[in-house]
């Protein structure tokens, strides 16, 4: 489904980012991990065309993403608050996502039926701005908001990062049963090595723009990410 | 401590991307500040030969002192609109060992450093030199000065307080209207006499030295004020915070008409309705609308054609040109998510060339009631709207795709164009003056009507074209798309 090949970033004389090859096959949920630096994020970004890079290329579903813009009705994702609307209220972020995505309002709301628990009531109908939401809620509102109209490729950068805990397992328990779909890729990044190895079936250690390593998920992977991160 | 101050600031003046993108720019108000400056200079220098030959019979330094009054009342309506609150990025200093009081006390020290601080001093100076060499009294003089110095910071602290005032409220330019209006409504008659109260105030200080205590204490009592002020809003919870309002859901249905850009006509109107920044250019409207009432009623400018050129361009552009210049920094807060998007850059950039039309077309219509003065001003401004759909919204179109400059929506609102300023207005001569100049030769060599023609023309010329140049509009957003996501993503 994404086929890395050759891809490198550098700003300046630093590496950012090197990858020779990286294949993600279609229906895999795929976790990032690495400490800061590492390159995950740039490697989100350089897949959805939000920065160039300095040799190399992905494509995506064949479709090389710096090239053609095809790539964008099968992908959604959220990488940081900067994805959101600040003077939209949730629902009309959601809306205004689906009618990108071409789903009407209808759609839309059954689809939200679905994610009540995540809100928690804090979310719809409260006649509030997103730029009004704690950082928690703003997250959720984005997180849900990528999953909107069938993507076959999700990407979320840190999603656990700044949720409370109940919502960290209501969330696996959502990448979780959107994994058993086989049409859907998901691409994780995360500093959380537990939640990661219990969502992902594929993990990639990044180090200083470099794949370290590149485990299939087992009983023994926790440990040896920890033993790898410990020093 | 105030070192480490100032060392924040310059780095953060020249690491924003804005100052690296615009060298230029930056030159072109350096150079404007200095010609500024000359003009004081020479108006300082030539003032008192000027007034003495031209008013023989009256003392120049009481002439100067009586004029003082409409200085005032001009310097607070210029800083108000130009001059920038010295803010300081201070949220990330609360937590610090520095003393509240310390941090403030810099912000306001610093704004005395401000330009217009020293502009008028420039003509000031000289003026008290010539003063002397005419045989004025050296200590008189010098105290004279130093009122004006005086006078100068006062109205430098009274600005803030203006402008904290202004801040809050919706029309936040009506405030300092309102009291300048006031002041020289009062003054001119005659129910107060300002001038005369002015002038021997500043007098009865130049004369006897020890009446400088009052302008002083007066200036300290503002300085203090506006101390306390700035004190009880250094709360993360007060001031630095914006505060919540209740979110009003609007329906916009009415919008689908416009079939695949109306996700982003209705996100653009709740983008103009809902933040401060945009809202703005709403108000503006209002002035723009009734700018023609400046020129059109003064019998002075009848004759004048080429001004009906540029008035109509003027009412039915405001908001083309007050909106269509920020683009697309209107979305650079959620700019990477528009580019990730399933959309197409060319619904985006349809939406805004929608909006700006129906500006320009209710503009337009709006201000028809002008042909009470002729009917050769609704011909202009039939003229110009055309003009103005059909080519100056694709330029301004196109040199948005020059734009690096994020904004901050919540930021206050009318007339503080964070970081922009003066620049704001560089941008909108062109698109104000390239028709005039496209009128002149035609009205000189054929007709009034031939003119407005070449306008028409051209307009429809490029509402023809628009498909096409749309396209090529849309490949240069896409050519510069990184450079725009990079420099959206930095604070300023």
């Amino acid at each position: 489904m994404i086929q890395t090949t050759n891809l490198s970033k550098n700003y300046g004389n630093t590496n950012a980012l090197k990858i020779e090859e990286l294949i993600i096959p279609k229906g895999q949920t795929f976790g990032l991990v690495g400490n800061n630096g590492a390159g995950k994020t740039t490697f989100f970004n350089l897949l959805l065309d939000l920065i160039q890079p300095t040799t190399g290329q992905i494509t995506s579903n064949e479709i090389t993403v710096n090239k053609s813009e095809d790539w964008k009705p099968f992908t959604s994702s959220f990488i940081d608050e900067s994805f959101l609307i600040g003077y939209l209220t949730p629902e009309e972020y959601f809306y205004f996502i689906g009618d990108l995505r071409g789903r009407n309002k209808a759609d839309i709301d059954t689809f939200l039926e679905e994610f009540e628990e995540i809100f928690n009531k804090e979310i719809l109908n409260k006649k509030k701005y997103l730029r009004d939401l704690s950082k928690g809620n703003q997250k959720k509102v984005g997180i849900v908001a990528a999953l909107i109209g069938n993507p076959e490729i999700i990407v979320l950068d840190e999603p656990f990062a700044n949720l409370d805990p109940t919502t960290q397992i209501r969330l696996k328990k959502i990448l979780r049963s959107l994994s058993n779909n086989k049409d859907v890729t998901i691409l994780i990044s995360s500093h959380d090595l537990n939640h990661v190895t219990e969502v992902c079936e594929r993990i990639v250690v990044l180090d200083k723009g470099e794949i370290v390593k590149d485990i299939s998920t087992s009983s023994k992977t926790l440990k040896e990410l920890e033993d790898h991160f410990a020093v | 401590m105030i070192l480490n101050f100032i060392n924040l600031e310059w780095k953060q003046f020249f690491r924003s991307t804005y100052w690296q993108k615009s060298v230029a720019l930056n030159l072109l108000l350096a150079f404007f500040a200095l010609f500024l400056v000359g003009m004081f200079l020479i108006m300082g220098i030539s003032l008192f030969p000027i007034l003495k030959k031209e008013f023989p019979d009256a003392d120049p330094f009481k002439t100067v002192n009586d004029i003082l009054f409409y200085w005032i009342l001009t310097d607070l309506i210029i800083r108000f609109f130009f001059q920038k609150l010295p803010v300081m990025n201070v949220k990330p200093l609360l937590t610090l060992p520095i003393k509240k009081s310390k941090i403030i006390h810099y912000i306001l020290g610093k704004s005395t450093l401000s330009f217009f601080n020293f502009l008028l001093m420039f003509a000031v100076i000289p003026f008290g030199i010539m003063l002397i060499i005419n045989d004025y009294d050296i200590v008189m003089v010098l105290f004279w000065i130093f009122v004006l110095i005086d006078i100068t910071l006062i109205i430098n602290f009274l600005n803030f307080l203006i402008e904290n005032l202004a801040s809050k409220t919706e029309l936040s330019f009506l405030p300092i209207i309102a009291l300048t209006g006031i002041l020289y409504a009062l003054n001119y008659y005659d129910i107060i006499s300002f001038t005369t109260l002015l002038s021997g105030g500043i007098m009865g200080v130049a004369n006897n030295p020890i009446l400088i205590l009052i302008p002083i204490t007066v200036l300290a009592g503002l300085y203090f004020y506006n101390f306390k002020t700035l004190k009880e809003k250094l709360y993360i919870d007060n001031s630095l915070r914006s505060k919540t309002l209740e979110a009003k859901t609007t329906n916009l249905a009415w919008t689908q008409k416009f079939g695949d850009t109306a996700p982003f006509i209705q996100l653009d109107l709740k983008l103009l309705l809902r933040n401060k920044r945009p809202r703005s250019s709403i108000f503006i409207l209002i002035i723009g609308l009734l700018y023609g009432l400046f020129f059109y009623p003064n019998p002075l400018y009848q004759d004048k054609v080429w001004l009906f050129v540029f008035v109509g361009t003027f009412v039915t552009g405001i908001f083309l040109i007050n909106f269509g210049q920020f683009i697309p920094a209107w979305d650079s807060g959620y700019y990477k998510m528009l580019m990730s998007q399933n959309i197409k850059y060319e619904q985006y950039l349809k939406s805004k060339f929608t909006l700006m039309s129906a500006s320009v077309i209710i503009m337009f219509l709006l201000s028809i009631p002008y042909v009470y003065f002729g009917w050769n001003i609704l011909l202009a401004h039939f003229a110009t709207a055309i003009y103005n759909m059909g080519v100056n919204s694709h330029i301004i179109m196109f040199t948005g795709a020059y734009n690096r400059k994020k904004i901050n929506l919540d930021q206050r609102a009318v007339f503080n164009y964070q970081g922009t300023g003066a620049v704001q207005w560089l941008v909108g001569f062109p698109l104000l003056l390239i028709p005039i100049l496209i009128f002149l030769p035609f009205y000189y060599f054929i007709s009034f009507e031939s003119g407005l023609l070449a306008l028409i023309v051209l307009g429809l010329l490029g509402i023809v074209l628009h498909q096409k140049i749309m396209k090529l509009i849309t490949k240069k957003y896409l050519e510069y798309k990184y450079e725009m996501i990079n420099a959206f993503s930095q604070e300023n």
